[in-house]
């Protein structure tokens, strides 16, 4: 065990009024500290820059997170004293979850979603706490000074903050059941699924009355969770939900991209009951959902719509099917797809152009993966075959242009 | 030359049966590392639906084989004759790279008949010994049908075969294969679409007495999750399947079946582009050290391991047992030796037929895609007077219309010109073709040892081929390829041509890449390499999967008894050797 958790222990022994005894055995903590580090996903951002996520290197930080803002380092979380959480109090880890200050007294950046973990209450950032504290010490000093000026100036969150965060513990609803109530506390808290999936003002905070609707996100555009029925989960059951979370895929999509680490690293392993709790929330949200635009399709004498189908048939057909329903699990079904039918094209053309592997999860290890098209198609074709699939087989979104398409090759080029 | 860590198991070779054994020793708990000559290959990368179905690229550059630059064969019909190294490859096409031959396979899989594998004893039983050609080295395998069964099964539950079975239990089933051995349970996947060509060759053949049945296909007729739980998607018919890599997730391979499970497994490890230079020996040599190898940065490396699995295609893996000293060599001068005996290959034969009145579409096919008959396979009919041993199946195939080297016109067409372009266009949809795949027995001058002359880059002897196909091949072939001239003519040909097996064995056209023996098993140290565990007699923890270890072949492709044997040995080594690890599993 670590000098600096067996200090805690002991201090929390000396201030306890019950007679004095042996500290307790923290297995259970430990346990609990390692399954919510899943919860939160903690090594998506935090692992090693090489992309080992096993033990300690899960957690030595220096991956580059991108926000509008410029690219944010992250730390090193190893119980290492120099340049890790060595010389951390659960006390200071507290605050920095839930308050969104370090130790010294500096502010940080909200790409840390602090304003989700301050749902969490102390048992369990102690627990996270003790659990990290199992890690093997890893030296690994991460230059964290990477935004540009003003952004540079940390105390720059306290005007941030003052705005945009409201510090607090979850509070149970005791009209809903247990279970929407666990639902509510994972995503609103360690799941922090908002803060890819909610649209950020200008600022890049949450856009509350744009909860879960879904926006563009390095590269791809993070997919709408409200209950809209084309953009949303409307279509989704519950079990469906539970399914993608689990393995991946189901038998209308498949995870790739940012979402394909959050199910290998998260929720792949999370209990089922606690994919069920997720899955009852967001089908129940607790407020209305923002609408989303009434959509008509392009109609099929468009002419992007023609050269489309004809690309289609030629290219995607052959995995996707020509009725646009793929193979379930395999293929991702493009009838009716929440994915393609999001109101910015990223993922789509992403994914055309560069291609993608699907999620790994022990659950559904096949991990199939779709080729890249980029260097077959120009960028008006590109643009025709999305388009096409946007607006075929009863989908509706709007059209997809020459420039789009361009764009994102331009992104892709600079971020491979 | 540098000295790596030391590992449980050393794999040559990552194609079906180093990834099948690989997966079968990590789960038992050891530490694996796969050696594999050739590059990383996989589906969306290597085999983009763009540029998979590219015959240009591979079926006639050969993209997925191994480089002749890099080795080859040398080769000659009889022992008195110069061998000369292949320089471009015909007769066969050797697999490169990762899933190996698996990659690049059509998909027929098969089990061989009960009375294949102890054909010896069987032939002599029922016939006598004058039933055997002169010459001849015909072994039993030192196996039995039954003890093979459970690993039929699990190879074939694994890539998901699409099939219909003929024989559950001892009860003939509707539809399939009469003449088949015993098995457990049905395919796991139904029989694929048949075509025109199936449709027309089931009829004749039914009307002629014979009994057809849907050829086993590892391609897959539905999505199909295997026991790993890794899924393959429906095939396509897009009839790229031989010599290419599947883009649609379609056919059976170890990228498709097992490699997604092991890649990630904790306990497994693969290094692409490490030639494997030979097996180090103990100062006794009775105990295999590991191996060394290069890499592609031409550093050599010593690997060290407990067991060494040779899992490279079946010529490498006798050409390395000859560079290590793992057995006695073949001598063809006594008799004498094990290593590099009994070489066999297939002999297969056509009959193709131009129609009038019908549009066979054979653009849309798929490797395995066919219907079968087994009336003149093996021993499943009567041998009396026949004056030859062994035999084949008859198949209704269609697995390609490539653009390039599908030109199916009748004899006596202008080999160019616009006569021929007429041909091609008159006969490219109306013609269809029924073939049969032959077996082939071992005789004592078809062996292959180290060539006195040719090198390979790095200064090792070629393995050298002595093969030729002889009158009992000759004898099967035409008798057999004479039962299926009725078949075209009742599938209404209205011209026929025939074309028979027949000597002498050219290195130059393409025939198939079936090739057979030379570290064959057996029961017997004197006549064998291997044990029926695929154990080397003379050094326990070195074990040689493939068709390397067939004592002759079969009628049949040999991808599903290779894979089921790779599966016999790994629970051999899984539930016997690791418990005593170093020992003999069969007393000499």
């Amino acid at each position: 065990m670590r000098a600096p958790l067996l200090a805690a222990l002991a201090a929390a022994a000396l201030l306890a009024t019950a007679p004095a005894r042996a500290a307790p055995d923290n297995f259970d903590q430990v346990e609990r500290g390692r399954y919510l580090v899943t919860l939160g996903d903690c090594v998506a951002c935090h692992m090693s820059t090489s992309g080992n996520h096993q033990g300690s290197q899960g957690f030595v930080g220096g991956r580059p997170i991108e926000t509008p803002f410029g690219n944010i380092v992250t730390p090193n979380i190893t119980p290492d004293r120099a340049t890790g959480i060595g010389t951390w109090s659960a006390d200071s880890f507290y605050r920095a979850m839930h308050e969104g200050i370090r130790p010294n007294g500096a502010r940080l950046y909200p790409a840390f979603p602090y304003n989700y973990f301050t749902r969490m209450p102390r048992e369990d950032t102690d627990a996270i706490f003790a659990y990290l504290n199992t890690l093997e010490p890893v030296s690994n000093a991460v230059d964290r000074n990477s935004l540009p000026f003003p952004l540079n100036i940390r105390a720059s969150m306290l005007a941030w903050n003052a705005l945009f965060f409201e510090p607090g513990e979850f509070r149970p609803d005791p009209n809903r059941s247990a279970e929407w109530n666990r639902g509510a506390y994972l995503v609103e808290g360690p799941g922090h699924c908002g803060a890819c999936h909610t649209p950020k003002n200008l600022a890049g905070a949450d856009r509350d009355s744009r909860r879960f609707a879904g926006g563009p996100l390095q590269g791809w555009f993070a997919t709408n969770l409200t209950g809209d029925e084309r953009t949303g989960l409307g279509a989704w059951s519950a079990d469906e939900i539970v399914e993608y979370l689990q393995k991946g895929r189901n038998a209308r999509s498949a995870a790739s991209g940012p979402m394909a680490e959050v199910v290998e690293y998260s929720t792949s392993a999370m209990t089922e009951p606690d994919l069920r709790a997720i899955a009852a929330y967001l089908k129940a949200p607790p407020t209305a959902a923002p609408v989303a635009p009434a959509r008509t399709a392009l109609a099929a004498d468009n002419p992007q719509m023609r050269t489309g189908e004809a690309i289609y048939v030629d290219r995607c057909g052959a995995c996707h099917t020509r009725s646009g329903e793929g193979v379930a699990r395999m293929f991702p079904r493009l009838a009716g797809s929440q994915v393609v039918q999001q109101e910015g094209s990223e993922t789509l053309l992403r994914v055309v152009l560069q291609g993608v592997r699907a999620a790994y999860s022990p659950h559904a290890p096949t991990s199939p993966a779709m080729p890249a098209f980029g260097w077959r198609l120009n960028d008006d074709e590109t643009a025709a075959v999305t388009t096409y699939i946007r607006n075929a087989w009863g989908n509706a979104a709007p059209p997809v242009s020459a420039a789009d398409a361009a764009r994102m090759r331009d992104t892709l080029r600079d971020r491979p | 030359m540098r000295r790596l860590p030391r590992k449980d198991v050393v794999i040559v070779g990552l194609g079906w049966t180093g990834a099948i054994m690989g997966y079968e020793l990590c789960q038992a708990g050891l530490q694996v590392v796969a050696l594999e000559r050739g590059p990383w290959r996989d589906t969306a990368s290597d085999f983009n639906i763009g540029t998979a179905p590219d015959e240009l690229r591979y079926a006639i550059r050969n993209e997925l084989f191994v480089r002749p630059s890099q080795d080859t064969v040398t080769a000659r019909n009889t022992p008195d004759q110069t061998a000369l190294p292949i320089r471009r490859w015909g007769s066969f096409l050797p697999g490169n790279g990762v899933g190996g031959s698996g990659v690049h396979w059509n998909g027929h899989t098969w089990r061989f008949l009960p009375s294949d594998l102890n054909i010896r004893s069987h032939y002599k039983e029922r016939y006598g010994e004058g039933i055997f050609p002169e010459n001849h080295m015909i072994q039993d395998w030192g196996i039995g049908y039954d003890e093979l069964e459970p690993y039929y099964d699990k190879f074939e539950y694994l890539c998901g075969i699409a099939g219909q079975a003929g024989n559950i239990k001892g009860q003939i089933q509707p539809g399939g294969n009469p003449f088949e051995g015993w098995r457990q349970r049905g395919y796991p996947t139904p029989p694929l679409k048949m075509q025109l060509n199936q449709d027309l060759f089931t009829k004749a053949t039914t009307e002629l007495g014979m009994h057809p049945f849907p050829l086993p296909a590892a391609n897959m007729s539905q999505a199909y999750t295997n026991p790993l739980g890794v899924t393959q998607a429906p095939c396509t018919y897009c009839g790229f399947c031989e010599r290419f890599g599947c883009a649609n997730y379609s056919k059976s391979s170890p990228q498709t079946t097992i490699l997604p499970v092991l890649m990630r497994h904790p306990g497994f490890e693969a290094r692409t582009e490490c030639e494997v230079m030979r097996v180090l020996m103990s100062p006794d040599g009775k105990t295999a050290t590991g191996v060394t190898y290069i890499d592609a940065q031409g550093q050599e490396w010593e690997q060290p391991a407990d067991l060494v699995i040779l899992a490279a295609y079946q010529l490498w893996n006798v050409r390395l047992l000859l560079y290590s000293g793992i057995g006695k060599p073949y001598d063809v001068s006594t008799g004498e030796g094990v290593v590099g005996k009994n070489y066999a290959y297939q002999a297969n034969s056509s009959v193709n037929g131009f129609f009038d009145d019908k549009l066979f579409n054979s653009w849309a096919g798929a490797g395995a895609l066919g219907m079968t008959c087994d009336d003149y396979q093996g021993d499943a009919f009567d041998h009396t007077g026949l004056n030859f041993v062994g035999g084949a199946n008859i198949n209704g195939t269609t697995f390609h219309a490539r653009p390039i080297s599908a030109r199916p016109v009748p004899p006596g067409t202008p080999r160019w010109g616009s006569a021929w372009k007429k041909a091609t266009r008159d006969n490219y949809n109306t013609s269809t073709n029924v073939g049969s795949q032959g077996s082939v027995m071992s005789y004592r001058d078809c062996y292959l040892d180290l060539d006195p002359t040719y090198k390979d880059r790095l200064g090792r002897p070629l393995l050298r081929m002595t093969f030729d196909f002889k009158p009992n091949e000759e004898r099967m072939s035409a008798y057999v390829t004479e039962k299926m001239v009725p078949i075209m003519r009742a599938m209404g040909a209205k011209h026929i041509v025939a074309s028979p097996k027949k000597g002498p064995w050219s290195v130059v056209p393409y025939q198939t890449t079936h090739n057979t023996g030379g570290a064959i098993m057996g029961d017997n140290p004197r006549t064998s390499a291997v044990n029926k565990f695929q154990q080397t007699w003379d050094v326990p923890n070195v074990f040689v999967l493939g068709a390397s270890a067939f004592p002759q072949n079969a009628g049949y492709n040999p991808t599903g008894t290779v894979g089921a044997l790779a599966y016999y040995a790994a629970d051999a080594i899984k539930g016997q050797y690791l418990k005593n690890p170093g020992q003999p599993l069969v007393q000499a």
